[in-house]
């Protein structure tokens, strides 16, 4: 616990100090006139190569690999190195970071972006983490958790019992594997993209969208009939009004994941730009004096970023859960409540 | 690059590598982590249910314990009450018995007594009979010839004596 709390604080200071030479480098590539929406929208976007940093004029990138596809020359790939600054690679080049052809082509761009390497990071580190621990598991048996296993055992079973078994009852343990695996990849990613130099993953639309569109087909899928008749013939909703409802409801499948997509997408975007915007105060002011203050504001707010990557993953793991328990639920006990009477009889006697 | 449009190759690399992580996470960690959860806390269920039996058990033992310490004691109470009463009893028996042996003696001593008394009373009152017989005898050898009227004389007076 004392390591892992020094590994945060040690992190905040990390971030706290390397916000600034980001900030610099973009001051100093648009040297004259430093437009911070542009700086801000850059660093929140995606990126076909890594830029860490720069010293006076060398950047200091990683350079990813580019793989397009276009029905005439099909699979290309190369190092984006190639295309840096505007250059033109077999045809292909970067028109303010989307991969365009010369010829006029479609392209479809499956290129290892600053996002999907990050993705891949991820990946990589839930996997050693959660094998990590299920073999302290498979070592020590029923004993008392040590190390890693301890830390995110709490977590696993939070999940577990507040989220699934609350949520979708006793058909929970189906769902199981997704809930923790999105819970921890929502929550891997938000940290990842609070490091220094980190992409902002979960704050891309198409990652959100991904999420919410494989929680909207599992919901779907593990439907049963009451879910279906719940939207085709609301209970206690008179025939009259079903045209009404019927569409209402159709559309209330469909707004639920999206109100995951962009609640996710849209609180990790919004905290990267108010950091990023208290940064560039410093810049925009040109007057050393408002540093302390932007640096102040933008370690809060990292702080509550700190908060909300967790948040954010509960959130979208609990909706998640409600959802699907919404779709296996054998009655609709809301019903009975709604009706007064027989629903609230027991409730007084309590 | 709008920041809300979603870009096609990211949107695939999240569903391959999501999916590969979902699978591969449920197989070699979700699985063997839940089942060892699952588990333990069966363990620990079992544990305390059997910990709670045992508290029951040992209630019972104890209540049994209990029980027949109560009745050892009764018991031991009992015993020592008809122990007091049967004392209680031969010692009365053996007073009665002592008073009842005391009496009788004395009773027989009383009537040795008196039967020792009436002998030698009539012992003395011969003794004094032949005595006043020799004494009158002697005294009449010398002086008297009619000896039957002195003795029927002498028997009066000693029949007055009453010795006692």
């Amino acid at each position: 616990m004392k390591r892992l709390l020094f590994a945060l604080l040690c992190l905040f200071s990390l971030t706290a100090r390397a916000n600034e030479p980001i900030a610099t480098t973009a001051d100093a590539t648009e040297s004259e006139n430093f437009n911070p929406g542009e700086m801000i929208l850059h660093h929140i976007g995606d990126s076909h190569e890594w830029h860490w940093f720069t010293l006076g004029e060398t950047h200091y990138t990683t350079h990813l690999p580019v793989i397009a596809y276009r029905a005439g020359s099909g699979l290309t790939v190369f190092s984006s190195h190639e295309l840096a600054e505007g250059k033109v690679h077999e045809g292909l080049k970067l028109d303010h970071e989307h991969l365009v052809s010369t010829d006029g082509a479609k392209v479809y761009d499956f290129s290892i972006t600053k996002n999907v390497a990050t993705l891949m990071i991820a990946s990589a580190l839930m996997l050693v983490v959660f094998i990590t621990v299920a073999r302290g598991y498979a070592k020590r048996g029923t004993a008392a958790p040590r190390g890693m296993q301890s830390f995110f055992e709490p977590l696993i079973i939070f999940i577990r019992d507040e989220v699934a078994k609350k949520s979708i009852g006793p058909k929970y343990e189906r769902y199981m594997p997704y809930l923790l695996t999105v819970f921890f990849f929502i929550w891997f990613s938000n940290m990842l993209g609070l490091l220094p130099g980190g992409a902002n993953l979960t704050g891309n639309i198409a990652v959100t969208l991904t999420l919410a569109v494989i929680t909207l087909l599992i919901t779907l899928f593990s439907s049963n009939k009451n879910y279906w008749a719940h939207i085709f013939a609301t209970p206690g909703v008179p025939k009259a009004l079903l045209p009404i409802m019927i569409p209402v409801e159709l559309i209330g499948i469909v707004v639920k994941p999206f109100s995951l997509m962009v609640r996710l997408f849209a609180n990790i975007t919004a905290g990267h730009i108010v950091t990023l915007s208290f940064i560039s105060l410093i810049f925009i002011f040109r007057n050393i004096g408002i540093a302390p203050v932007s640096l102040a504001f933008g370690l809060f707010i990292f702080f509550l970023e700190l908060l909300v990557a967790i948040l954010q993953a509960y959130i979208f793991t609990l909706l998640t859960a409600m959802y699907i328990g919404g779709a296996v639920e054998d009655h609709h006990d809301a019903d009975l409540q709604i009706g007064g009477g027989d629903g609230a009889a027991p409730a007084q006697a309590h | 690059m709008n920041i809300v449009t979603p870009e096609l190759g990211l949107i695939f690399w999240q569903v391959v590598i999501f999916l590969i992580v979902v699978l591969l996470l449920r197989t070699y960690a979700w699985k063997p982590i839940l089942s060892s959860l699952k588990e333990r806390e069966s363990s620990i269920e079992g544990a305390l249910r059997m910990a709670d039996q045992a508290k029951l058990e040992m209630q019972q033992l104890q209540a049994g314990n209990e029980k027949l310490l109560a009745e050892a004691r009764m018991e031991r109470d009992r015993i020592l009450k008809e122990a007091t009463t049967m004392s209680n009893q031969f010692i009365e028996q053996a007073k009665t018995k002592a008073t009842e042996e005391g009496s009788r003696m004395i009773a027989q001593a009383r009537e040795a007594i008196q039967n020792e008394k009436n002998a030698a009373l009539a012992e003395v009152k011969n003794t004094a009979a032949q005595l006043s017989i020799d004494i009158a005898e002697r005294i009449l050898r010398r002086e008297l010839t009619d000896q039957p009227a002195q003795q029927q004389l002498v028997d009066s007076y000693l029949k007055e004596v009453k010795l006692n």
